[in-house]
């Protein structure tokens, strides 16, 4: 299971990588938001996977517990990431009006 | 009763949701920031005294027990850095009072700043890793914002770009916080010190610190992740740029001097000798041929930044007590001094209209005050005595040749040239010669006299912090010499946990 989800962190890292190496704009910040879901996912495979493991103490049996401690880290980044990518966008939007383009080849410099 | 420890983060945090509510009502925005600001310096004066006193303060939000609760730890570095930052903020506020425009200042301008001394003041005092990417996040959101506003052209796409690269930065900084809870289980900076030393992790510990590393040398602007810096800082507006020039990427060295010192110090031959040293070297070298090959006053001082990183980053380096001293000395010697530069900068931008230096020659003749505290704030920067960059420098490279770095030190005296040579460029061509260019503001004018205020309080600080050099130095040893102690850090966040796991 932490193989396949550290194989699906790959998979959008890398399709996060190539939307930011594409010259758009609104893919770009797409792109970065990508990434910053890819993340997390590593973050969440920090604590380890347990099946039917509630990240709550029930009974004595302290084993049978997933850590909640990243679950609580990844809220706090998903919060602070969509509080980023609305002032992304925005900003990308308020560019595009300046600069009537949105290729970024041409806001070099 | 140790919530003075988090006073430095609630005041602003609380003068900034106030603030947030009436934008258009400048003079209520304007005094009551700069109020909040006296009171920020006077708790801040207050707990740097008490660390003095009693040794680190820590700070458990809830009250609950450290490495499980919110952690803040004041020391001595700590308490000193957030000082430093009260009094460049206040002379900040009152630059941008006197030289923003209205519209500029309705567009939450004094909310943003609040926010951002939030995030400054969180990263310096935070004793827990995922706290540090927090207050991070609310630094560079705000620094977003202020960078942007106005909203030209050229300000916006440099925004953009600012924008995107550090969040892609903040990105890596998680997944190195991954990394560090997947091998140790805890986030608590003291923790964390406390088990490192108890394992051995065959130089996984290290391949994390080198992500950590891109992730602060990104904000520190440490070559070869200094490209982003010089363009945003010379499009965005000048005051807020001096914050910036003189604060944000200092944080970033705080919190390479943090985690380089506590965390990551398993295999310090490598990690420090082998790559903090040379990037280090190659930051000052690369800075200061940029400055020299600029003409604009911001870009110059844009690129000085660059080169000044370097000197931290050697002393971080070095390890070493004195070296780690005159690190600290430096950082808050540049936190005043270089945000002086920056408002001199904004105020001959102000009078003259342009930041280009051949436009406005002859600033001498007629602005003489301005040039004095330029010239003062610049033998500052480059380390004349008795100014405080010379102490700095000083007891860096006493630091080097103790620890026998002979080609660092050569380089870093070298560079010193190079920083003398672009700071007498800057004399030359816009202070000196012909007057040439318009004057908006004439010598008289009660504008000029109060942008000239802040500047004038820096540069006093600068030559106060020279003189009084041996009480100062006192201070960096003993802040040096309680961050090399990691023990006593441990003993003091985790009461009773860390003593017998012998180190």
């Amino acid at each position: 299971m932490e193989v396949l989800a550290a194989i699906a962190v790959g998979i959008v890292v890398a399709c996060s990588a190539y939307l930011m190496l594409t010259r758009e704009i609104i893919r770009v910040i797409l792109g970065s938001l990508l990434m910053g879901y890819g993340i997390n996912l590593a973050l969440f495979m920090a604590g380890g996977i347990k099946t039917g493991g509630p990240p709550v103490l029930t009974g004595d049996e302290v084993g049978a517990v997933t850590d909640p401690v990243p679950q609580a880290l990844i809220l706090t980044a998903i919060v602070i990431g969509l509080g980023v990518f609305a002032l992304l966008l925005a900003l990308g939007y308020r560019t595009y009006q300046e600069t009537d383009t949105d290729d970024l080849e041409e806001l070099v410099g | 009763m140790n919530n003075l420890v988090v006073a430095p983060i609630v005041i602003p945090l609380i003068t900034g949701a106030v603030l947030i509510f009436s934008p258009r009502r400048l003079s209520f925005q304007r005094w009551v920031s700069v109020a909040s600001c006296l009171i920020g310096l006077v708790v801040n004066i207050a707990l740097m005294h008490r660390v003095w006193n009693q040794g680190i303060q820590p700070f458990y939000a809830g009250n609950l027990p450290a490495p499980f609760g919110i952690t803040f730890v004041a020391d001595l570095m700590s308490a000193a850095f957030v000082t430093v930052t009260s009094v460049t903020a206040l002379a900040v506020l009152f630059f941008s009072i006197y030289s923003l425009d209205e519209q500029v200042e309705q567009s939450y301008y004094y909310a943003a700043f609040q926010f951002l001394l939030v995030g400054v003041n969180g990263s310096f005092l935070t004793g827990d890793i995922f706290n540090l990417f927090v207050f991070f996040e609310v630094m560079l959101l705000a620094s977003y914002l202020l960078i942007s506003l106005g909203g030209r052209r050229l300000q916006m796409q440099e925004t953009l770009k600012y924008a995107l690269i550090n969040n892609v930065a903040s990105s890596f900084f998680l997944l190195a916080v991954a990394g560090l809870y997947r091998t140790y289980g805890t986030l608590n900076m003291a923790d964390l010190a406390q088990r490192i030393s108890a394992s051995d992790s065959n130089g996984w510990l290290s391949a994390i610190g080198i992500v950590f590393l891109v992730v602060f040398g990104v904000k520190a602007a440490m070559v070869p992740l200094h490209f982003w810096l010089p363009q945003p800082y010379f499009a965005g507006p000048t005051a807020i740029v001096a914050f910036f020039g003189g604060i944000l990427t200092k944080v970033g060295v705080y919190t390479i001097l943090r985690t380089f010192t506590l965390i990551f110090v398993e295999e310090t031959a490598w990690t420090h000798g082998r790559v903090l040293l040379p990037l280090a070297l190659l930051t000052m070298v690369v800075g200061i041929i940029g400055a020299i090959a600029q003409t604009d006053f911001k870009k110059v001082l844009a690129f000085h930044i660059v080169s000044q990183i370097g000197y931290m980053l050697m002393g971080i380096a070095f390890l070493t007590p004195l070296a780690l001293a005159g690190t600290i000395i430096f950082v808050a010697h540049q936190m005043i001094v270089k945000s002086g530069l920056f408002l001199c900068a904004g105020a001959a931008e102000r009078i003259s209209g342009t930041t280009d230096l051949k436009e406005m020659s002859g600033l001498m003749t007629t602005h003489g005050g301005l040039a004095a505290l330029f010239f003062l704030a610049a033998l500052a920067l480059v380390g004349v005595p008795p100014l405080s960059g010379f102490f700095g420098k000083l007891t860096l490279i006493r630091a080097g040749l103790e620890a026998q770095r002979f080609f660092s030190v050569a380089l870093a005296i070298t560079v010193g040239l190079g920083t003398l040579f672009s700071m007498i460029k800057i004399f030359r061509l816009s202070f000196w010669g012909e007057v040439r260019g318009e004057r908006r503001l004439s010598r008289e004018s009660v504008e000029y006299k109060r942008m000239m205020l802040p500047v004038g309080a820096l540069v006093v600080l600068a030559v106060a912090m020279g003189l009084g050099a041996e009480h100062v130095l006192t201070y960096a040893q003993a802040a040096a010499e309680q961050i090399l102690d990691r023990r006593a850090y441990v003993a003091a966040v985790l009461p009773g946990i860390g003593l017998d796991l012998g180190f």
